[in-house]
């Protein structure tokens, strides 16, 4: 059983396994992912019913067949534009996307600036192999640059994208990195993202262990901000942070409070469009308009 | 109510200077007087400069197209004199400065009113519906309560351009004694009618329908309908967000309507074509949403102010695979109206993707129609509150008609999983060649339920006769004007184009020994449809795709030819 005891309270993250055998390769990044949600979700105290999962195309995608909670897996790329519909629609449901670097930072690129600086209130969370996995291992806008794919068998001829710079210069109100290496520090992360209000933003290095096996090389690199004394609240630092090549930062790179998107349309938020019985509409008063 | 029958009046001018609410407030100030209106604009995709003109025909009859020619013009430059003098048949009016030099156009005092009156020189044009108006002796009272009406959020503003109106209208006495026009009659406006443009009537009807979340992104012609909704959601408890591209507008309808909202985008063919794969998306996870495809002429950017109806073929294709999806063309406002409405019921009815398939003409085009009646939206098979059922909750729980019970999600003992890959009645993924069969089976087991909506609602018949005039969308405006006096012709319009009403269009089609189809596009797409599924091969096809919408003198004479052979 799958469990840990918080403050006295035994949290079963069972209730959100749909009890299907995960079919990604041995050693994938993407299972550390899923327990540390799944754990993440029980420790918050949700139920299925409440959660919504929105995933992408790709190996990361199949998420939604393993989480139990609401879900829809979607095209690709098109994670945030789908939560933030779900979530202006029912604000009392908790959506959670999951996207790949290919689909955030490739063909869903175009959305991510936009979320974050109208700071819905969704939690997005990037498994960043560094590589396409379902399509068989070509370059990402995040693959380093140099390195062989298959679809740059001289090296790879782009520089990455800094995608926590970017989620930074964005205005996302919640940055943040994990590695799916560090299941505890990872459940962690997710539990304070999902519990941000507003935007949040948490790329997660996620080794694949078929195309592009960094494990390694992460472990080596990586370090914990919260050991570095890290002030979460300096956007300043946070960037400074982002901008740094040779040890990888995990946790928390920024938080701060802003109104979330949600709170430009009281008028329509009770009840909210998606718990709303469609009912007769009096238009009498906009017929006088066009006489 | 002595006075004339008709009136048609034209006002032009560069782009800037306000030569729609020139035109609207002509349209309304005609509908006070008693006429049935029909107006429509021309303009060039800029702001400032461009000559662009609105066109009002008033009759003391229902008035569904524009001829060729015009009553009167008010000329706000010169380029206005000079490109419609020729359709005139009775004066041209200008302000003295724009007349000077040019024959046969009356030199109205319209700037010096602006001056004395104290107002500034963009009320010019009101000026000039004031002169006009008197030249017609016209009430300048119904005048001046239209300008209130149409600036009412800026009072004073309101106030000096009603005063310009008056100052003009009283410096026409003299001009009106001497040219003796045939006045107009001052009547009460058609009961129970009201003014509107097809965007106006689209999202209005979307609203009775229940729409709770609107997404678009601008594109002309269909950006009016954000505006409105925008302006309306606070009165109406709407969520209206302006994403940064169709793809994410699509997607968040999608999400909207996913988590129980009624949701709607609209847009142009542009737009469209980035929202193919969410439309395929839609049908996949069988998610109601609603688009209107307010279609101007294409290819590409195209003529991004002009009329075009090019892409039938497009949205009833549109996106990979196979899957039934509801296409509804209106022809007039009030078919709009009715298609905005039905657009939401069907979409949450049968869980597929519904496309208003609009164009620009209808769009911004303004009819006098019937004003809407109240309705009743209906939920669907829609599950909220709590699932109570014996199995576990399947979303895409195969059923006899094909419509599984949607539940919201939050919805408790229920969880929702949609999917765009394919996938098994409990929303999992998969290939199995069985599961894949049936689940296609199911969807498609919706269509026949569509196909009875379709031959329900999805044709209607004007007049009758020996040869058919078949035609679709706006056109039928002009082809309804062109045939008002003719003996022995029926016009049918098909309202639903997918899916297809071949029964109920057959049966209108009986008895004609000749079928015509006319539309604006070149290669017949309407016409492609009736060799498609009624295997029948018109006798004539009348095409134009040059971004006008028909004239009925030009569909008229077409159609004689027809009649002599
Ligand atoms: C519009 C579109 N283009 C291309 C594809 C093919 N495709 C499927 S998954 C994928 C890449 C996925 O990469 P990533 O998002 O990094 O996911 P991963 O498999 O690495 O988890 C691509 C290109 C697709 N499904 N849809
Ligand atoms: S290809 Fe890579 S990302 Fe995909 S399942 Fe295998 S290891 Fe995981
Ligand atoms: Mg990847």
């Amino acid at each position: 059983m799958d469990h840990g005891i918080y403050g006295g309270v035994i949290v079963v993250a069972e209730k959100f396994d749909t009890g299907r055998r995960p079919v990604w390769c041995p050693g994938c990044g993407n299972f550390g992912i899923l327990v540390a949600l799944r754990r993440a979700l029980a420790r918050l105290g949700l139920e299925p019913e409440e959660v919504v999962l929105v995933t992408g195309i790709g190996c990361h995608g199949r998420m939604s067949g393993y989480v139990r909670a609401n879900t829809f897996h979607t095209i690709h790329g098109r994670v945030l534009p789908l939560a933030t519909g779900i979530k202006l629609a029912n604000p009392s449901l908790t959506v959670i996307g999951h996207s790949g670097d290919g689909d955030a930072y490739a063909i869903g690129l175009g959305h991510l600036p936009h979320a974050a600086r109208r700071n819905i209130d969704v939690t997005l969370i990037v498994h960043d192999n560094m590589v396409f996995g379902l399509t068989t291992g070509q370059a990402t806008p995040t693959t380093p640059k140099g390195r062989i794919t298959r679809s740059t068998p001289y090296g790879n001829p782009e520089e990455p994208l800094n995608p926590l710079f970017l989620a930074l210069a964005s205005g996302a109100t919640f940055v943040a990195r994990g590695f799916s290496g560090d299941i505890a520090h990872l459940e962690e992360l997710i539990v304070r993202a999902i519990r941000h209000e507003g935007f949040s933003f948490l790329d997660v290095i996620q080794p694949c262990a078929t195309f592009f096996n960094i494990y390694r090389e992460v472990r080596r690199r990586v370090y914990k901000l919260e050991d570095e004394g890290h002030d979460t609240r300096s956007l300043e630092a946070a960037i400074r942070k982002s901008l740094e090549t040779e040890r990888i930062p995990i946790g928390v790179f920024f938080e701060t409070k802003k109104p979330p998107f949600r709170e430009n349309f009281p008028h329509a938020m009770s009840p909210p469009p998606g718990q709303r019985v469609p009912r007769s509409v009096d238009l009498s008063h906009v017929w006088s308009r066009y006489r | 109510m002595s006075g004339r029958e008709e009136f048609t009046f034209l006002v032009g001018g560069p782009a800037g200077a306000g030569v729609f609410r020139s035109g609207l407030v002509a349209a309304k100030t005609l509908f006070r007087h008693g006429y049935y209106v029909h107006g429509d604009n021309e303009y060039p995709s800029i702001i400032r400069g461009g000559h662009q003109w609105m066109m009002v025909k008033a009759a003391k009859r229902e008035v569904y197209a524009h001829g060729e020619e015009v009553d009167a013009v008010l000329a706000l430059d010169k380029e206005t004199v000079a490109r419609h003098r020729g359709r005139v048949r009775e004066v041209i009016v200008a302000d003295e400065s724009v007349a000077r030099g040019l024959e046969g156009v009356v030199a109205a005092p319209l700037m010096r009113s602006v001056r004395e009156v104290g107002a500034p020189s963009v009320a010019v044009n009101m000026a000039g519906l004031g002169f006009v108006l008197g030249l017609y002796r016209g009430d300048v009272g119904r005048l001046e309560a239209v300008i209130r009406d149409v600036f009412s959020k800026k009072r004073e503003v309101a106030e000096v351009n009603a005063r310009v109106a008056r100052r003009a209208y009283e410096y026409a006495a003299e001009a009106a004694g001497e040219l003796a026009l045939e006045p107009l009659s001052i009547g009460e406006p058609p009961r129970g009618k009201i003014v509107i443009d097809g965007n106006s009537a689209v999202a209005l009807g979307a609203l009775a329908g229940g729409l709770s979340f609107y997404a678009a992104y601008p594109m002309t012609p269909a950006s009016p309908i954000l505006h409105l909704l925008a302006e309306l959601q606070k009165e109406y408890g709407l969520v209206v967000v302006q994403p940064e591209s169709e793809i994410a507008a699509i997607n968040m309808v999608t999400g909207a309507a996913y988590a129980g909202a009624r949701a709607m985008t609209a847009t142009s063919g542009g737009g469209f074509s980035l929202m193919t794969e969410a439309l395929g998306q839609a049908a996949m996870t069988e998610t109601p949403v609603v688009i209107v495809e307010a279609m101007r002429a294409g290819p590409s950017t195209g003529l991004p102010t002009y009329t075009s109806q090019a892409d039938l073929r497009f949205v009833i294709h549109a996106s990979q695979g196979e899957f039934p999806r509801f296409v509804l063309a209106p022809g007039d406002p009030y078919e709009a109206y009715m298609a905005g409405f039905d657009a939401l019921n069907l979409a949450w009815k049968y869980q597929v993707p519904v496309i208003v398939l609009t164009d620009k003409y209808l769009a911004e085009g303004y009819w006098t129609v019937d004003e809407p009646p109240r309705l009743e939206p209906s939920e669907g098979k829609v599950i909220r509150g709590e699932y109570r059922g014996e199995e576990p909750y399947k979303r895409y729980k195969i059923t006899p008609d094909g419509v599984s019970p949607m539940a919201i999600p939050g919805t408790k003992g229920a969880l929702v999983t949609a999917n765009s890959s394919e996938h098994g009645e409990d929303g999992y993924g998969s290939t199995d060649p069985e599961v894949v069969t049936a689940m296609q089976d199911k969807r498609f087991r919706k269509l026949s339920g569509m196909i009875e909506e379709a031959n329900g609602k999805g044709v209607k018949t004007y007049g009758g006769g020996p040869l058919a005039v078949v035609t679709w969308g706006s056109t039928k405006n002009a082809v309804l004007e062109a045939t008002r006096d003719m003996y022995g012709v029926r016009v049918v319009q098909v309202l639903y184009l997918s899916p297809f009403p071949s029964e109920r269009l057959s049966r209108e089609l009986e008895g004609a020994d000749r079928v015509l189809v006319v539309e604006a596009n070149k290669t017949g797409q309407l016409a492609s449809l009736l060799r498609e599924h009624l295997l029948l091969e018109p006798d004539g096809f009348l095409g134009k795709y040059d971004g006008r919408p028909f004239t009925p003198e030009e569909v008229e004479e077409w159609i004689t030819g027809f009649m002599e052979g």
